[in-house]
């Protein structure tokens, strides 16, 4: 009984310098972020007081808002599926064995050890009106002049791209990975069956890895709120507020125009959807792993 | 059947050029970085083999912006965070695997809320209390938030979860305690996937930019991602040779690593995502 209680001790001795930090700088501010965002701003000449649902009802009545939340949604429609099938497509040509292979897997994945602020500067060149490359190239085929991210109607779009062009290579390791545990066997079943190479992937390969898409969806999804940070290099949510997605927005109410309780709110925005995210992940994926 | 197998062959060839042009288009906005950082600025649009190779874009960028104090800035804060991170996951990662206390698998899932509630959703309430502290624009506040890290206390408890109970009990009967059996036993087994995790979270630190951008705001603490972007918003108009040769320096040692290590980075990515 004695050593059970002093086990149960020294667990606790060696969690606690985790936990510590854990708790000031997790679950402390998700909960002060909460009680923040019933309070006003603190101003010079006047403390933060309890205001109830006031940048609640901002935030529902900020135009900006709705936009960043609409932006942040095509974002996430935008981004996951393109990078997932393209990181897919890229772990089959890999796992192919094609020559150069090891080109091919360099070339994928660099995008992810580079950082997002550095070749952000880099895309934005390549998008630059007249003698940007992309401007370059289309003016080969005689295309009109066209200011890709100066007009809202193409800005996210090139934000999609960038996002894609990063995160692709970085699910396709997971790909890589989970094609490397199926069997050789399969393939020459199917083989020997007369399967066609799209029949094999979409019959066998597929489904084997669907535990992989999932993990890379649940991946991609958090990713599509997270992932702002060529925004602040490429056009600082413009023009027009076409680009600002929501932790962006975030970033700009609370630094910028210093409204820390509206950004509280807007936090919250955050929390819940992610929260939302975890849950779905608990519910539906993690049936299948076991923890212990 | 011929005609079959030149359409087989006609597809897989079609693949192969298709995986090319996807590799050249992922690897072009570095290409393209490098080519116009060693030309001459009149080189930076125009494509010419004849074009000279040249460093000044480099000495130039490095000249206009504290380039050196953010490398400092950068590698401090990445080793401080790694070292701390280290140290905690490993304890923290040793209960969860080890002990039997209270509350255990409650706290084992209160970790777990850091894997989707990362730092930085939360930066107005972490500003509030490095403000609070009176640490804010000081490197070791860009690191507090990361130092206890979910995701390595998840990757180490699993790893010490496979070592079996034989060696610890062995270890424990020659009159090993508690810590000197996780520093003899756990500890060398878990190299790999400290390797992995090292790497994942020094590349994660070095590239990480909208909380630094948040907590700080002087040359002093700015890592190279906040100063890049500081100098090439602000100092620069747009000279995009010297910018690019800003790129090129800070993605450097990373990129540099990568490339001379691909295997062992790519394989501590795969390790650190597959739970």
């Amino acid at each position: 009984m004695t050593t059970r209680f002093s086990a149960g001790i020294h667990g606790w001795l060696l969690l606690l310098p985790a936990a510590a930090l854990l708790a000031a700088f997790t679950h402390f501010p998700a909960v002060a972020t909460l009680v923040q965002s019933f309070r006003s701003s603190p101003k010079p000449n006047r403390p933060a007081a309890f205001v109830g649902l006031d940048n609640y009802r901002t935030l529902v009545e900020d135009p900006v808002f709705w936009q960043s939340a609409w932006n942040n949604v095509w974002y996430a429609l935008g981004t996951i599926p393109l990078s997932i099938a393209l990181a897919l497509a890229m772990a089959l040509a890999v796992n192919r064995g094609l020559r150069g292979r090891a080109f091919l897997r360099m070339a994928y994945f660099t995008p992810t050890v580079l950082p997002m602020i550095a070749v952000a500067n880099i895309w934005l060149f390549f998008f630059t009106p007249q003698y940007g490359l992309l401007e370059q190239v289309t003016g080969l085929f005689g295309a009109p002049s066209h200011n890709w991210l100066g007009s809202p109607s193409t800005a996210l779009a090139c934000v999609i791209a960038v996002a894609v062009w990063k995160e692709a290579g970085f699910f396709m390791i997971f790909y890589l990975a989970a094609l490397q545990q199926i069997p050789p066997v399969y393939a020459e079943a199917a083989a020997i069956e007369g399967a066609s190479r799209w029949t094999y992937f979409r019959r066998i390969v597929f489904p084997l890895l669907m535990p992989t898409t999932l993990f890379v969806l649940v991946n991609a999804v958090i990713n599509s709120f997270r992932l702002v940070d060529h925004i602040f290099v490429m056009t600082r949510g413009g023009p027009d507020n076409a680009t600002s997605l929501v932790l962006f927005y975030l970033y700009e109410v609370g630094f910028k125009f210093w409204d820390t309780a509206y950004a509280a709110a807007l936090t919250m925005v955050l929390l819940v959807v992610l929260g939302g995210i975890a849950i779905a992940q608990f519910g539906l994926l993690e049936r299948r792993i076991h923890y212990r | 059947m011929t005609r079959t197998a030149r359409g087989a062959a006609f597809a897989e060839g079609l693949e192969t050029a298709g995986a090319w042009l996807l590799a050249v288009l992922w690897i072009l906005p570095l290409a393209y970085a490098a080519w116009t950082a060693f030309h001459p600025p009149e080189f930076s649009t125009r494509f010419a083999l004849d074009a000279p190779l040249t460093l000044q874009n480099f000495a130039n960028a490095w000249a206009a912006a504290p380039f050196a104090r953010y490398f400092v800035n950068t590698v401090a804060l990445a080793a401080m965070v790694l070292a701390v991170q280290l140290v905690l996951g490993t304890l923290a990662g040793y209960a969860f695997a080890r002990y039997e206390f209270a509350g255990r698998e409650i706290a084992f899932w209160l970790v777990l809320v850091q894997l989707m509630i990362t730092p930085d959703i939360l930066v107005v309430e972490n500003y509030r209390t490095m403000s609070g502290l009176g640490i804010v624009d000081t490197v070791p506040a860009i690191g507090l938030p990361y130092m206890a890290s979910a995701f390595g206390i998840f990757l180490l408890r699993q790893t010490f979860k496979t070592v079996p109970r034989e060696l610890d009990e062995a270890a424990r009967v020659e009159g090993a305690g508690g810590l000197a059996t996780l520093w003899k036993v756990y500890v060398p087994l878990a190299k790999p996937v400290y390797i992995a995790w090292g790497l994942v979270s020094v590349s994660f630190q070095w590239n990480n930019f909208l909380w630094p951008l948040v907590i700080t705001n002087s040359v002093e603490s700015r890592p190279l991602t906040v100063g890049l972007q500081v100098f090439s918003s602000t100092d620069q108009g747009i000279d995009w040779s010297i910018i690019c040769a800003a790129t090129l320096i800070t993605a450097a040692p990373l990129l540099v690593a990568f490339l001379l290590f691909q295997r062992q980075f790519v394989q501590s990515f795969m390790r650190a995502g597959i739970r």
